[in-house]
C-alpha cells in the first residue's frame, strides 16, 4: 500500500507542472492586460506600456513563466496586481472559505444522496422510491444558480428567515451560530445537484448488490433486513458509491463559484472571476494551481480509500 | 422483517431539526443597528488610496474619509474651500496661493499643514520622490501643469504652473486631489491603500476583504461632526442579489439600482432618489476612413439613432437624451440651446446618399459587455445596430470584455492593422474641459498620446480648447466652450446617445440623503433611524 501511495503521488507531479504551464500559456493569451485594468478608462497606450514593464510583463514569456514557477517553489505566489496583498494570503483565506461552503454541501449531498439511494433501492418501483425518484430528477434538473436566487426571494426577502448574502453578520456576528445561519441557504442550494446524482447512483449500485448471492445467503440465515440493508450491502455497494462521491467532490468545489456569487461568499471561485475581469495574473495562477493541486491530492485520496476497500484494487 | 419507511415521527424530527437550524441564533438580519448606514456597493474597493484609484465604486467610500483642498458646493460642481479657507491666483493664472484652516488634525493625530500638502502632490508627480513607488497614479496627469509646490509657511501652500490652466481648482476638488497623512504613507508605505488615514468626517475603522470597508464617525471633524456612528461599505457585484439585500433589509442604503428593478422601491417604504452628473455615453465614429469619414454620414447615423428609445425603453428612463459633447451637468459651460439629433430616419437616409454611402454597406461596431458608466452596452449596441439597419448601414457587432475592449479601442480605431468604424464609449468626468480636451483636439490622437480614438481633427475647436483652459475668467471660458459645442455638435465626431442619471434608494430609516452630481456619495449629513 505505501508504494501505491508514492507511486500515485509521484505520478501527480507531472500532472500539477502540466496545469502550471496551461494556466500560464491560458493568461498570457487572453486579450488585455493588467495596466489597462489598473489604470482604468484613462489608460495611454503609453501609460499601459510603462505599467506593463514595471510590472515586468514585458519579459519574454520562458522566462517569465520559470521565474513565476522558481519563486513558487520558494513558497512566494507573488503580489496581486488588484489587490495588492500577497496571492498566497489570498488564496488560503479564500479557499479556507470555500471549503466551509462546499464541505457542508459535500457531506450533505453525502449523507442525504446516500440515504436516499438505500431507501430507493430497498423499496425499489414502491412509493418512497418513485417519490425519492421525482425528487431527485427535480433537483438534477434545476440549476444550483437558480435554485439559489428562488431561494433568496422565498426564504430572505418574503419569509425573513435567513439572511441574503455574506458570511457572517456584518455587525455583531461572527460566531458559529451566525456561520450557519449564513451557510444554510448557499450550501443547500449547492448540494442539491450531488444530492440527486449520488442518490440515482447509489440507488443503481444498492439494486446491483442486492440481486448478489451474499445478499440472498444473509437474508437465509435471518440476518434482519435492516442489517442486510445498512451492513452487508451499502458496504458493498460504496466500492461505487466511493468514486462518484470523488466526482462530486469536484463538482461542488467548482459548482461554489456561481453560489458564491449568488450568495456573495468570499470563496475562491468569486475571487477567481474577479482576478480574470481585473487580469491580475499571478492571483489567477496562483489560484488555479492552488485549487487544481488540491484537486489531484483529492483523487489520490478518494483512489487510496477506494482500495482499501475493496482489495481487488490493487497497484 | 423491518422495513425502511419513512413514518410521521421521521418528518416530524426533521422538520423540527430544519427550524432550530433556521433559528439558531437569528441576530435579526433584517435589523441594522440605528446610526450604523449599511451601503450596498456595486464591487470591492480596489485600495483607499485617492491617488491610486480611478474607479467611482472606490470615490463613494474615500470622498467620506477625506477631505481635499477644495470640494464641491452640495448639489453643484462649483469649488467651495475645504481643508484651504481661501486661495489667490495671480493675474497670469500660474500661481495659486492656498490659506490652509488652522487646527486640523489627520486621523493618527499628525498635522495637516503645508508641508504635507507638498508631500501628498509630489508623491503623484515627482518620479524621484521616496514614495512615488506606492503608484501607480493614473489621475495624476490631472496635475501635470503643476511646476512647484511651496510650502511657505505651515498655513500657506503656493502652487506654481508651468501655464495657466483653469480646470485646476476643479482637480483638487476630485479624489484624485484628496489630501492624505504622510505619516501614514511613511508608515504603511506600499500598504498605505489599505490603511487609510486623512482628515475626514468618518474614520477608517476596518477592511474585511471581500465582506466590508467599516468606517466610524469623527467626532473631531472641523466641519459639522456627523450624526452616523459608522458606515459599512458592503460590496455585492451582482445586481440581483443587491436588489434582494435592499428589500431584505440587509442594507439601508443601495446604489446604481439596475433600471428594471426600480418598480420594486416605488413605494412608501423607500425613497428612491436620482441626479444627473457630468456623463455621456456615445459612439466614437472612424472620421478618417471608412464611411464615416464623411460629415454627412455621421450626421446621418447621428439622425438614425433612436435615442428616445434607448434611453427610455432601454435604460428605462434613468438617463436623459445627450445633446451634444458637454453634459447638461456642467450648467455654466452646457450649451443649453443646442438641440438633440432628433430622430429622423428619412433624413439620415438622404445624407447618407448624399454622402455616397451605398445602401447596405457594412460597418464594424465596438461594443463591450460592460464596464465603468457603459450603463447597459449589449442591450444600447443591438438597438442602435436596429436603427443603423433600417437607414440601410449594416452593422456588424463585436463584443469584447472591458479591459480587452479598452485595449482595442483607446488606440485608435484604425491602428494595430484592424479597421472600426465605430465604438461606444462612456465618461464621467469633473469639469468641461477634461473630456473634450483629452479625446477631441488633433494633439488628442492615440499616437500623441490621447484618447481621441475616431482621428476627429478641427482646427477651431483645438484653437478654443486651448483658450478655455487657460482662460481664468469663468464666463469667457464658458462662451469658449460653448461654441465648441456648437462646432462639434455640428461636425458629428461622435454620436451623442445619453447622459446617465445616477440614482440610488435608501430604505425609511435614513434621512437627509442626496445625490451629488459629482458622482460622490457624501454620507456626513445623513441620518439613520
Amino acid at each position: 500500500m505505501g508504494s501505491y501511495i508514492l507511486k500515485r503521488l509521484l505520478l501527480a507531479v507531472p500532472v500539477i507542472l502540466g496545469i502550471t504551464v496551461i494556466v500560464f500559456l491560458i493568461m498570457a493569451m487572453i486579450p488585455g492586460d493588467p495596466a489597462t485594468a489598473i489604470l482604468g478608462s484613462y489608460a495611454t497606450p503609453e501609460n499601459v506600456a510603462r505599467l506593463n514593464r514595471d510590472l515586468g510583463l514585458d519579459q519574454p514569456l520562458v522566462a517569465r513563466y520559470f521565474i513565476w514557477l522558481g519563486n513558487m517553489l520558494h513558497g512566494d505566489f507573488g503580489q496581486s496586481f488588484s489587490l495588492n496583498r500577497p496571492v498566497i494570503d489570498e488564496v488560503l483565506e479564500r479557499f479556507n472559505n470555500t471549503l466551509i461552503l462546499a464541505g457542508t454541501s459535500f457531506v450533505l449531498c453525502t449523507v442525504f444522496g446516500i440515504l436516499a439511494g438505500v431507501i430507493s433501492a430497498a423499496r425499489q418501483y414502491g412509493f418512497a422510491d418513485k417519490a425519492i425518484t421525482f425528487v431527485v430528477l427535480l433537483g438534477i434538473s434545476i440549476p444550483s444558480f437558480f435554485l439559489g436566487m428562488m431561494m433568496i426571494l422565498i426564504f430572505a426577502v418574503d419569509l425573513q428567515w435567513l439572511p441574503v448574502s455574506g458570511m457572517y453578520a456584518i455587525y455583531g456576528g461572527g460566531d458559529l451560530p451566525d456561520l450557519i445561519h449564513h451557510l444554510t441557504m448557499p450550501a443547500l442550494a449547492l448540494a442539491v445537484v450531488a444530492t440527486g446524482v449520488v442518490a440515482r447512483l447509489s440507488r443503481s449500485a444498492m439494486l446491483e448488490v442486492l440481486r448478489q448471492d451474499f445478499i440472498r445467503t444473509a437474508r437465509a440465515k435471518g440476518v434482519k433486513e435492516g442489517r442486510v440493508i445498512w451492513g452487508h450491502a451499502l458496504r458493498a455497494a460504496m466500492v461505487s458509491i466511493i468514486p462518484v462521491l470523488g466526482i462530486q467532490a469536484g463538482f461542488v468545489l467548482s459548482g461554489a463559484v456561481y453560489i458564491e456569487i449568488v450568495f456573495q461568499w468570499p470563496g475562491i471561485g468569486r475571487m477567481l472571476v474577479d482576478a480574470i475581469l481585473q487580469r491580475d495574473i499571478l492571483l489567477v495562477q496562483g489560484g488555479v494551481v492552488f485549487v487544481a493541486s488540491c484537486y489531484v491530492i483529492f483523487n489520490i485520496i478518494v483512489d487510496v480509500a477506494q482500495s482499501l476497500l475493496d482489495p481487488r484494487i490493487k497497484t | 422483517m423491518t422495513k425502511l419507511t419513512l413514518t410521521r415521527r421521521g418528518l416530524l424530527i426533521s422538520g423540527v431539526a430544519t427550524g432550530v437550524l433556521m433559528g439558531t441564533g437569528l441576530p435579526s438580519m433584517a435589523a441594522t443597528p440605528p446610526g450604523v448606514l449599511v451601503v450596498g456597493q456595486i464591487a470591492e474597493p480596489k485600495a483607499l488610496d485617492p491617488a491610486a484609484v480611478t474607479a467611482v465604486n472606490d470615490f463613494r467610500i474615500l470622498m467620506n474619509l477625506y477631505d481635499g483642498l477644495v470640494r464641491y458646493k452640495s448639489g453643484t460642481l462649483e469649488v467651495e474651500p475645504a481643508l484651504a479657507e481661501s486661495w489667490d491666483i495671480s493675474d497670469d493664472g500660474k500661481t495659486y496661493t492656498f490659506h490652509l484652516r488652522q487646527g486640523v488634525k489627520f486621523h493618527d493625530g499628525s498635522d495637516f499643514d503645508a508641508e504635507a500638502v507638498k508631500f501628498n502632490f509630489e508623491r503623484m508627480l515627482d518620479e524621484n520622490h521616496p514614495y512615488y513607488h506606492t503608484g501607480p497614479f493614473p489621475l495624476a496627469f490631472f496635475f501635470s501643469s503643476v511646476d512647484t509646490i511651496d510650502a511657505k509657511d505651515p498655513q500657506t501652500v503656493v502652487f506654481t504652473l508651468k501655464e495657466p490652466y483653469a480646470p485646476f481648482l476643479s482637480n483638487l476638488a476630485y479624489p484624485t486631489g484628496l489630501i492624505v497623512s504622510p505619516t501614514a504613507v511613511k508608515k504603511f508605505d506600499k500598504d498605505f491603500g489599505r490603511n487609510p488615514v486623512g482628515t475626514g468626517p468618518f474614520t477608517f475603522k476596518e477592511w474585511r476583504p471581500n465582506e466590508a470597508v467599516v468606517v466610524e464617525g469623527n467626532p473631531d471633524y472641523w466641519d459639522t461632526p456627523t450624526a452616523l456612528k459608522a458606515v459599512i461599505f458592503r460590496p455585492i457585484t451582482d445586481a440581483n442579489t443587491r436588489v434582494a439585500e435592499m428589500l431584505a433589509g440587509g442594507i439601508d442604503l443601495m446604489v446604481e439600482v439596475p433600471p428594471v428593478a426600480l418598480k420594486e422601491f416605488q413605494n412608501d417604504k423607500y425613497h428612491l432618489v436620482e441626479q444627473a452628473g457630468p456623463h455621456l455615453w456615445f459612439l466614437i465614429l472612424d472620421c478618417a476612413k471608412g464611411p464615416f469619414k464623411d460629415k454627412k454620414a455621421r450626421q446621418a447615423a447621428n439622425y438614425a439613432i433612436n435615442k428616445e428609445a434607448i434611453v427610455n425603453d432601454v435604460l428605462e428612463g434613468t438617463a436623459t437624451v445627450a445633446n451634444g459633447p458637454t453634459p447638461a451637468a456642467f450648467a455654466w459651460a452646457h450649451d443649453d440651446s443646442l438641440d438633440p439629433y432628433p430622430y429622423d430616419p428619412e433624413k439620415a437616409k438622404a445624407l447618407l446618399k448624399e454622402a455616397g454611402v451605398a445602401e447596405g454597406t457594412e460597418v464594424t461596431f465596438y461594443v463591450t459587455d460592460g464596464g465603468s458608466g457603459m450603463l447597459d452596452p449589449v442591450a444600447m449596441g443591438t438597438a442602435i445596430q436596429a436603427d443603423l439597419k433600417a437607414v440601410g448601414l449594416n452593422a456588424k457587432i463585436e463584443t469584447f470584455e472591458w479591459n480587452t475592449f479598452l485595449g482595442k479601442v483607446n488606440p485608435g480605431l484604425d491602428s494595430n492593422g484592424q479597421h472600426v468604424d465605430m465604438a461606444e464609449m462612456a465618461w464621467m468626468t469633473n469639469d468641461p474641459d477634461t473630456l473634450p480636451y483629452l479625446a477631441l483636439r488633433t494633439d488628442a490622437w492615440p499616437d500623441k498620446g490621447g484618447f481621441n480614438s475616431g482621428y476627429y481633427s478641427n482646427p477651431e475647436v483645438d484653437k478654443l480648447l486651448e483658450e478655455a483652459r487657460t482662460a481664468t475668467d469663468q464666463s469667457k471660458r464658458a462662451e469658449l466652450y460653448k461654441k465648441m459645442q456648437q462646432i462639434v455638435h455640428d461636425d458629428a465626431p461622435w454620436v451623442f446617445v445619453a447622459n446617465w442619471k445616477q440614482n440610488a434608494v435608501t430604505n425609511d430609516k435614513v434621512s437627509d440623503f442626496t445625490l451629488q452630481p459629482s458622482f460622490f456619495l457624501l454620507l456626513k449629513d445623513v441620518t439613520k433611524a
